[in-house]
């Protein structure tokens, strides 16, 4: 095989992708003494950590002394319907505290209490008022954060790099290697231990709140190198995205309208929420619309139902619009206009006021917002151990979006930016610390690097393929109608045919021009990331016969005791074939079962 | 459904053309819209950066009719029907590709900027912080650094001599934020008078003009700031006073 040129560089720990916990992995490997790389795809601060809005859940008791960790675990395992990790579920209430702290020591501005303690604010399924925010940009204020502190401690950061297949020494990670979107050259890494922090995968759907990097690149990554999936069925709709005007249909409404007041309406001008009620939340749940008005001010009183976990609200605003009650653009109304002043909305919801009034013309401390739901976060993914990050992979390590367990079968708003901060941190821990107990040095391919350049650049050598831009909009269209948030055997079959024939053509895609900052190319490479991951969600919804979170049969509507105790792993076959199985979740000690026995 | 005509920049450093590309567009597409429309279905090797398409990470900065604006928040329907709308690269930074360019002097500029030094928290649970006190360091903290007010500055649009000696309007009014962070101790008022060039801003406001957050940058950051560095460094008592205590 002829050596295509390229560069290559020695680290102990690389990390891809630069959100949340990217950066935060980064900074602790860095801290640890680990030669550390930073890669991106995008210019750094400009990941999608960015677009985080409401904000990051932590049991600082600010508001509430009543909280603590116990209670955040308590309503992290119950939003994720019990089959989350319970370890990563105990950790994450436990740290996060102490991340926020951490922010804050490192320049971060949070909103403040009346005696200058850090503000939280309500958000769904959080029984107290939990999120530490700026307004509706906290993702801004975290990623700002993270990367002021970072480019002070000696990381080497590369941007606008793609990386598009990790390298391996036997079964351990050895390495990475991809491109620079700038000029098309290759080039390698050589690394003890990787970290994979790629955040999600929306862009595999038609209408997301995701940004473009949200390709699914670590799990597809992780999945090639052999490492476990896990939860690949749990994709979560996020019920409030917008829906009119068409040009940003998906974008993110925050759940902070209605942790700050908000109510959803239907056509009828009713609060249909009331009719949704799940039993699973009937206890905490208020049934009368004095009741939830209430608990606004009274903690006593029941939340309102407008507040049920995300997964609830999507489906009770899909099933509206379906039976003809919808917003004259199929979603429903999100009010909260005639519920506070404009004044007070302005202060609480900048961000949301100039997003409507920009680009949809509409003024929401006078008009309701029309809201309906969108793709907006992947439970699923890597397999990782809850101390160390670790996937099965040896060297190989995850965290943030990317990873699964954290948050079962449906995430909790708040919980993603606590995740990012806790598990980064453990995972540029746990990177470090393998790497310096490594007595030798993994050692890197050549011919394995070369076969990887050679895979990279072969879409210039393929003339007369098909558009990879078709492509994408056919696999998103498809996953949006046969594998979105009501799913069925039969389209699920329907499915995985039409994603297996993606593939061929994917695999046939040609693009125009040169290396240098070529979009029809990095779209090309991108589409084999989002066929994994769409496969791999496609299969584990197969295999999931019930009603579970963020995952709904038509077929199996209900919760089954049979499913609730076990995860679908996902794995490459022997064959090269995707295989799901059914695993025991990891046991719960009796102590924190007990929290669960207690009543409201 | 109506159609568009946006006249795009292609190029490399080594020279380039303007090209019109017509497609149809959505009902409230914004310019990034329409660029994209282009990319998928005329010009698949088109180079633009972006990402959020949301106005909330400032990587889609272009020149579009000659103004300094973000794409994904720049709606159509500003313009007239059938106006050809031209998008050009920022013309501050080099060129890389089409709409893409080099942007690392910013990058490069952060590093130079001390980090956040705060004083010791108090032993029981972190730091109390008014939200008056604060108020103004979250304006600048809205900044999603598209790196317009760079590109419109004068000082290093039209001349390009200044980049060594010249921190422009984001990272001047960063270093206002530290000076204005209740917990923050360092001193970078020497660095905002030295290496960052303060007094080269003359305060035209163009910065301001073009912040799609509407962030007051001349009279929120850069005039307070100013201020400071001329109290600390040219009222003649506490010149006095320096001389004296050595200080």
């Amino acid at each position: 095989m002829t050596s295509i040129e390229h560069e290559t560089h020695e680290y102990d720990v690389i990390v891809i992708g630069a959100g949340g916990a990217g950066l935060r992995a980064a900074i602790e490997a860095s801290a640890l003494g680990a030669r550390t790389a930073l890669i991106c795809k995008s210019l750094l601060g400009k990941a999608h950590t960015v677009m985080a809005e409401g904000g990051i859940a932590a049991a600082l008791g600010n508001i509430y002394s009543e909280d603590n960790w116990q209670v955040h675990f308590r309503d992290t395992m119950r939003g994720g319907k019990m089959l989350n990790n319970w370890r990563m579920a105990q950790l994450h209430a436990q740290e996060a505290p102490a991340r926020v702290l951490e922010l804050e020591q490192w320049g971060a501005l949070f909103d403040r209490t009346p005696d200058g303690r850090i503000l939280q604010r309500d958000f769904g399924g959080h029984r107290y008022a939990r999120l530490a925010h700026v307004g509706d940009r906290t993702g801004l204020e975290m990623i700002r954060t993270l990367q002021q502190h970072a480019v002070h401690k000696g990381i080497d950061v590369y941007m606008e790099c793609t990386i598009n297949r990790l390298l391996r020494d036997g079964d351990r990670v050895a390495g990475a290697i991809g491109y620079w979107r700038e000029s098309g050259n290759i080039v390698a890494f050589h690394a003890k231990a990787v970290v994979l922090a790629t955040g999600g995968i929306g862009k595999a759907f038609k209408i997301t709140s995701n940004s473009w990097e949200s390709t699914g690149d670590g799990i597809a990554l992780a999945y090639s190198a052999g490492a476990d999936l896990i939860d690949m069925e749990f994709v979560q709709f996020h019920p409030t995205g917008m829906v009119w005007p068409p040009s940003v249909r998906g974008l993110l409404v925050t759940e902070g309208v209605r942790g700050d007041g908000g109510v959803l309406k239907n056509a009828a001008d009713e609060r249909f929420m009331f009719r949704y009620i799940p039993e699973f939340f009937k206890a905490e749940t208020a049934d009368t619309e004095a009741e939830g008005n209430a608990w606004y001010d009274d903690r006593t009183k029941r939340r309102p139902p407008d507040l049920l976990p995300r997964d609830e609200v999507a489906r009770a605003i899909n099933s509206e619009v379906k039976a003809g009650r919808g917003s004259p653009h199929g979603g429903v109304f999100l009010d909260i206009a005639s519920r506070r002043s404009p004044e007070y909305i302005r202060r609480r919801l900048p961000s949301m006021y100039h997003q409507f009034k920009q680009l949809a013309g509409v003024d929401i401390t006078t008009t309701p917002m029309e809201v309906g739901p969108t793709m907006h976060y992947m439970m699923g993914g890597i397999r990782v151990d809850a101390e160390t990050t670790a996937t099965t992979v040896p060297g190989l390590f995850a965290a943030g979006e990317c990873a699964a367990g954290m948050h079962g079968a449906n995430r909790l708003g708040g919980n993603s930016l606590s995740d990012l901060v806790v598990f980064g941190r453990r995972a540029g821990l746990g990177a470090a610390q393998y790497a310096q107990k490594l007595a030798q040095a993994p050692a890197l391919n050549p011919e394995e690097v070369a076969a990887a350049a050679a895979h990279m650049l072969a879409p210039f050598g393929r003339d007369g393929g098909e558009n990879p831009y078709t492509v994408q909009r056919e696999l998103q269209e498809t996953m949006h109608n046969l594998v979105g948030i009501i799913r069925t055997q039969s389209e699920l079959e329907q499915a995985q045919q039409k994603l297996a024939d993606f593939c061929a053509r994917a695999a046939r895609v040609s693009v125009e021009g040169n290396r240098q900052y070529n979009p029809g190319w990095h779209l090309a490479l991108d589409l084999a990331s989002l066929l994994t991951v769409s496969q791999g969600i496609t299969l584990g919804a197969q295999t999931r016969k019930e009603s579970r979170g963020g995952h709904t049969r038509d077929d199996y509507p209900q919760p089954d005791p049979k499913w609730a105790r076990v995860n679908v792993a996902i794995r490459r076959g022997p064959d090269g074939e995707m295989k799901a199985t059914a695993e025991p979740l990891p046991e719960m000690p009796a102590d924190l079962r007990k929290l669960f026995e207690e009543t409201h | 459904m109506p159609q568009a005509t946006l006249r795009i920049f292609r190029g490399d450093p080594s020279g380039g053309r303007w090209v019109d590309y017509t497609v149809e567009v959505d009902e409230g597409s914004v310019v990034l819209d329409v660029v994209h429309k282009v990319q998928a279905t005329l010009a698949p090797d088109l180079a633009v950066r972006w990402n959020c398409k949301a106005g909330k990470c400032g990587s889609c900065s272009a020149e579009i009719n000659g103004k300094p604006r973000l794409m994904c928040m720049t709606r159509m329907s500003i313009f007239q029907s059938g106006e050809v709308v031209t998008v050009a690269p920022m013309q501050t930074w080099p060129l890389i590709r089409d709409l893409v360019t080099n942007v690392s002097f910013n990058y490069n500029v952060a590093k130079k900027i001390p980090a956040f030094q705060p004083q010791p928290s108090a032993p029981d649970s972190g730091y109390r912080m008014m939200q008056a006190d604060i108020d103004r360091g979250q304006e600048f903290r809205k900044c999603i650094e598209c790196f317009l007010c760079q590109n419109v500055c004068h000082i290093i649009r039209d001349h390009a001599e200044n980049k060594p000696s010249f921190a422009g309007p984001r990272f001047l009014m960063r270093l206002a934020e530290l000076e204005m962070h209740p917990l923050d101790t360092a001193d970078r008022l020497a660095l905002a008078r030295t290496d960052a060039g303060i007094g080269y801003c003359n305060i035209t406001k163009c910065c301001t003009e073009v912040c799609p957050e509407e962030i007051h940058i001349t009279d929120n950051a850069i005039i307070p700031l100013k201020e400071r560095v001329a109290d600390s460094y040219f009222d003649p008592v506490r010149w006095l006073a320096r001389k004296l205590t050595g200080r």
